[in-house]
């Protein structure tokens, strides 16, 4: 069945490719209806699990090796939050991507990029994560190299560089770890407790190394240096990215290595905690500073998406079970609230040719829908309520009191200070200001604001922040889900 | 049909079958082509029948003629010889696919007859149990290559294929030596025979010490690779492709014979050492030179010296538990497959664009997908990424070393992934972006793509056949490899 | 020391001369007589150690070899009078791979 879930996109993918230019219904018909399985079978999945059910694919690699699909609560975590999000992000793709080239190739990789990210979601194993994490660096690349200019051949070498790197750190750590455990299971708790104490040191440096080959993609300074190179890629490649796919792929890895690979009380025990904290909350006031400095409206994005998805990290960091709640809901808020900031850069770059912060005074009168959808995402970035980011932050630093590490929250509230700080500013230029006689490029839609595929989405995606912020409480909200995966990790196992 | 299949004597038909194919394409030049396909299908038939052979009734024993060891020749196949003649099935008909659309009617009717007499030998090579018989083959395999490589007719051409000659002559001459030492010493020339009166004499030792030499010049191991980039890169593409994906490898294959049956047993610490220390040197310093080339096919060759060197990182590691020889057969398996892929590919867009700069790659990734597409699952299994056969190889030769506690090694191997994305990515950089210069395309045929995409598709699904080609390959129990399996 | 033996060295300094003779001379003819002469010295070397009693087996050898030394030096020599027809000089180009 979990297999089911990964051929729903590759399948259709693989037949996008074979297509012809110009045909736009079929490719249309065949993203959406990839899309839409994908999202029932996941409906599914979620029914049977809820009922007991359990699901799991095995498929032999080597003798004692296998490929491991399963569906436990954090894979559909992950998964729930991907395949809701590709389909709003390919309504908008198909919409931004009118008249541009090679739309069968770009739709072809795009489903790829699902393909992995959702296998790296359903992975049940480290082996079998490392492949759809290799994976997910292969098909993203083309997309990130789509324009075919010198720019971003640049970018993707960029990009490959941190990220294949990153990927032979990763594969040093797994083999290392399989030559000490024999197994590579995610299993509640750890599987390495059973180890001797010989092999600390060596358990050390293989939590650096898988942290270090994780790191590349959840944007962990130093490691980060790819990410605001990458904005050279069209709009709904780096909301794919950096809302959902590789960067939540890097965040998700950690949460799995310290979670069901070392076992948190294990990493405390080695003292591997404390540094990983350190490095989050320096990720996280670094990315905020850097993006304080950027006119570009999709650099300050990038940097902030730096900043934000290390909460990920610091939570799981903490080492509490509260804060694991904080960090493993952000996986979901972040990735809502910042796809819908991104999807608004890319309405105003295609419909007003506004790359700039500068260029955005009185947006908020042309585009005044677009511009909502961005102030509830800046606003859910700052950490107001009732948007869904401030609750991420609140069970963060609430689970650092109770860890004691009292130092976080002022880390959280300097954040927040950074985060107003430059995104305040976008929003009184918007709405308050007197916009310029002519737009950069203007581009005419009628009486509407922008095209509906590029309008809805962001609106949907601001009003899913709203609603899960406002709805946190009900008992299936992405909170909820956190509670009980903090319950199995801390608890005894369910 | 069972008893059929098994009781036909199917080692000599894979000898003999491309023998007189050759020789009849040699005859009549117009339907070579057709008769080389046909007669290519045939070996891999063969193949699957002499498999099937195996599987029924273990390792394959032929005396030809009736006249057993020690004076006559016999035939041995067991699940490492089936390996490698699948190996060599497959990458025979990619390339014969390829070729048939590649070559013009004059080439071809000069192609077929020396590509098939190159098959026989490879065939021979793999199903011969005797040193003096390998020798043979050896030299029959390349004098074939040789003539290969100058197919071409350009001044290139014929110096790479000149060097090549002279390596090859010598490398077999050293060989001889080492076999006219053994034979003095020990009174026989049958490996297995041989394997029960070895004992560590000097002799032994300057017997290894020749064959040895002579193979890693034949294989091309770092120091020894000089004359390999000039003749892979200035060959036709699919004589490069068969040249990097098989000849390389038949020398290969006699050295890991000869190491696990007559030299391990005897001890060969230093060097397995050396050979290490030379494949490390070999990956390292091919894939640097792989970065620096501005020729695609140059890149190419540089790649398979940087390969070639992982297989000899097995034989430091082989002698302790591990799956070193499993890793680096694997490796072997897939790198067959990639590399004429990607040979292959590189033809196709020298083809397309009339040169082979590789910074001036103008978009090709949407004027010839399928080429390029079929370089990329090529890159992904070279690189050693999963899901593909190289990764497995890469695996299980770096958990191996790391459970050894070979640091160094599975650095180097690592390191060695590393630069292999850099220099493919680099092409498929290119690939992706609009050139500074264009050029006039022509029009590659489609028969030739798919012979690259089809080559390069079966290294990526090798990554999930481990466990059925492990149990295949334990057939006979070839390094032990039927008792412990990854 | 038998004549046998006498045989044997002989071959070995043979194979000496060859090899230097291949490493040191440019000329492609040198070369091709340099793996002449390395190649008797083998067969030399494996008629010798074979002692005075009658050997089948490094007879045959001997003679199988001697077959694909001939085969192997038409081609050499095939290979180099097309090179020399072609480049003009009868030695191998020195840099044959352009890196740039």
């Amino acid at each position: 069945m979990p297999l089911l879930v990964v051929a729903s996109s590759l399948l259709p993918g693989l037949f996008i490719f074979a297509l012809a230019e110009d045909r736009v219904r079929t490719r249309t018909l065949l993203n959406m209806t990839g899309a839409v399985v994908k999202l029932v079978l996941v409906g599914w999945i979620l029914w049977g699990v809820f009922h007991e059910h359990h699901y799991e694919t095995r498929i032999p690699l080597l003798y004692d090796l296998e490929i491991v699909l399963r569906a436990g609560p954090l894979s559909l975590l992950f998964v729930t939050l991907s395949t809701i999000l590709w389909l709003v992000t390919t309504v908008y793709a198909i919409g931004y991507l009118e008249g541009v080239p090679h739309r069968s190739r770009f739709f072809g990789f795009f489903s790829l990029c699902v393909t992995a990210t959702v296998g790296v979601a359903l992975s049940g194993n480290l082996i079998t994560f490392l492949l759809f994490y290799e994976l997910l660096t292969l098909s993203t690349y083309p997309l990130l190299v789509h324009r075919g200019t010198e720019e971003a051949r640049k970018a993707g070498q960029t990009y490959l560089v941190y990220t294949l790197a990153g990927g032979a750190l990763l594969l040093f750590g797994t083999v290392w770890l399989y030559t000490l455990t024999g197994t590579l299971e995610f299993t509640p708790r750890g599987i390495v407790d059973s180890l001797d104490s010989a092999h600390h040191p060596a358990l050390v440096v293989i939590f650096v190394l898988l942290i270090g080959g994780l790191g590349v993609k959840a944007a962990l300074v130093p490691l980060h240096g790819w990410l605001p190179q990458a904005m050279v890629a069209p709009a709904p490649v780096s909301a794919l990215l950096h809302a959902v796919a590789v960067v939540k792929a890097g965040a998700f890895g950690i949460v799995r290595v310290v979670y069901e690979v070392f076992g948190v009380e294990f990493s405390t025990l080695l003292g591997l905690t404390t540094p990983l904290m350190w490095l989050a909350a320096f990720t996280i006031i670094y990315g905020s500073l850097r993006a304080l400095y950027q006119d570009d409206l999709k650099r300050r994005l990038a940097f902030s998406t730096v900043s934000q998805v290390s909460y990920i990290t610091l939570g799981v960091a903490v080492a509490g079970p509260i804060a694991a709640i904080g960090g493993v809901v952000h996986l979901v808020h972040q990735g809502v609230m910042k796809i819908t900031l991104f999807f608004c850069a890319g309405n105003l770059a295609e419909t007003l040719g506004i790359h700039k912060i500068s260029e955005m005074n009185g947006v908020g009168r042309r585009m005044p829908w677009t511009m909502a959808a961005f102030t509830v995402g800046a606003f859910g970035m700052i950490g107001a309520p009732p948007v869904a980011g401030f609750i991420s932050k609140w069970y963060i630093g609430l689970g650092a009191l109770d860890a004691g590490q009292d130092w976080v929250v002022l880390v959280l509230a300097g954040s927040s200070l950074l985060n107003a700080a430059y995104f305040l500013p976008i929003l009184h230029a918007a709405w308050f200001r007197a916009p310029p006689a002519r737009w950069p490029k203007e581009h005419d839609f009628g009486r509407k604001e922008t095209a509906w595929a590029l309008l809805l989405p962001p609106v949907l995606t601001a009003a899913m922040a709203l609603a899960i912020g406002l709805l946190a409480t009900l008992p299936f909200s992405p909170l909820a889900w956190s509670r009980l995966i903090a319950a199995r990790e801390f608890y005894q196992a369910w | 049909m069972d008893g059929l299949v098994t009781q036909l004597p199917w080692a000599i038909i894979l000898i003999l079958l491309p023998l007189a194919a050759g020789m009849a394409c040699f005859v009549a030049p117009r339907i070579a082509g057709a008769l080389g396909l046909l007669s290519v299908v045939a070996v891999l038939l063969a193949t699957l029948g002499l498999g099937l052979q195996l599987a029924s009734a273990g390792v394959y024993r032929h005396s030809i003629g009736g006249w057993g060891a020690p004076l006559g020749i016999e035939l041995y196949a067991d699940g490492l010889s089936l390996l490698m003649l699948g190996i060599t099935a497959l990458v025979g008909i990619g390339v014969s696919l390829y070729a048939g659309a590649y070559f013009t009617r004059e080439q071809a009717g000069r192609f077929w007859p020396v590509w098939l007499f190159l098959l026989a030998a490879l065939n021979g090579l793999f199903l011969v149990d005797d040193v003096f018989n390998l020798y043979v083959c050896l030299e029959l395999i390349g004098l074939s290559a040789v003539s290969l490589t100058a197919l071409a007719g350009t001044t290139a051409a014929l110096a790479g294929a000149m060097r090549y000659l002279l390596a090859t002559l010598l490398g077999s001459l050293l060989y001889l030596l080492g076999v006219a030492l053994l034979y003095h010493t020990f009174g026989t020339v049958d490996i297995s025979l041989l394997a029960g009166r070895v004992t560590p004499l000097p002799a032994l030792w300057a017997a290894l010490g020749l064959m040895g030499a002579g193979l890693i010049l034949k294989t091309a191991l770092f120091p020894f690779h000089f004359w390999l980039p000039a003749a892979h890169g200035s060959a036709p593409a699919p004589v490069s492709a068969v040249l990097s994906a098989l000849v390389v490898k038949g020398s290969f294959y006699i050295l890991l014979r000869l190491w696990i049956e007559l030299y391990a047993p005897a001890g060969g610490q230093s060097a397995g050492l050396l050979f290490g220390v030379l494949g490390s040197a070999a990956v390292l310093w091919g894939s640097i030179q792989a970065l620096r080339q501005a020729r695609l096919k140059l890149m190419v060759a540089y790649s398979t010296v940087a390969q070639i060197g992982y297989l000899f990182l097995a034989f430091p590691l082989g002698g302790a538990a591990g799956y070193a020889w499993q890793g680096a057969l694997y490796l072997l398996v897939s790198h067959a497959l990639a590399k004429s892929a990607m040979f292959l590919a590189a033809g196709n867009l020298l083809r397309f664009g009339g040169h082979e700069r590789i910074a001036h790659l103008d978009r090709v990734v949407q004027r010839l997908p399928l080429t390029v597409g079929a370089f990329a699952m090529a890159g992904v299994s070279i690189m050693g990424l999963p899901p593909s056969g190289g990764f497995i190889g890469k695996w299980l030769l770096l958990q191996t070393a790391l459970s050894q506690g070979q640091w160094m090694l599975a650095l180097v191997m690592v390191l060695g992934s590393v630069l292999a994305a850099a220099y493919v990515f680099r092409v498929l950089g290119h690939a992706f972006t609009a050139a500074a210069v264009p050029h006039d395309p022509i029009a590659v045929p489609l028969r030739m793509e798919w012979a690259a995409v089809l080559l390069a598709a079966g290294s990526i699904v090798l990554g999930l056949l481990a466990v059925p080609l492990f149990t295949l390959a334990g057939i006979g129990g070839f390094a032990g490899m039927g008792a412990s399996l990854p | 020391m038998t004549a046998a033996d006498l045989y044997a060295l002989a071959g070995v300094g043979l194979v000496g001369l060859g090899l230097y003779a291949l490493i040191v001379h440019a000329h492609l003819l040198r070369k091709i007589l340099a793996i002449n002469v390395t190649g008797s010295g083998i067969f030399l070397v494996l008629v010798g150690l074979s002692g005075t009693g009658p050997d089948a087996i490094p007879q045959a050898m001997v003679i199988t070899g001697i077959v694909v030394a001939v085969s192997a030096t038409a081609l050499a020599l095939a290979l180099m009078l097309r090179l020399t027809a072609l480049s003009g000089q009868a030695e191998l180009p020195q840099d044959p791979d352009d890196a740039h």
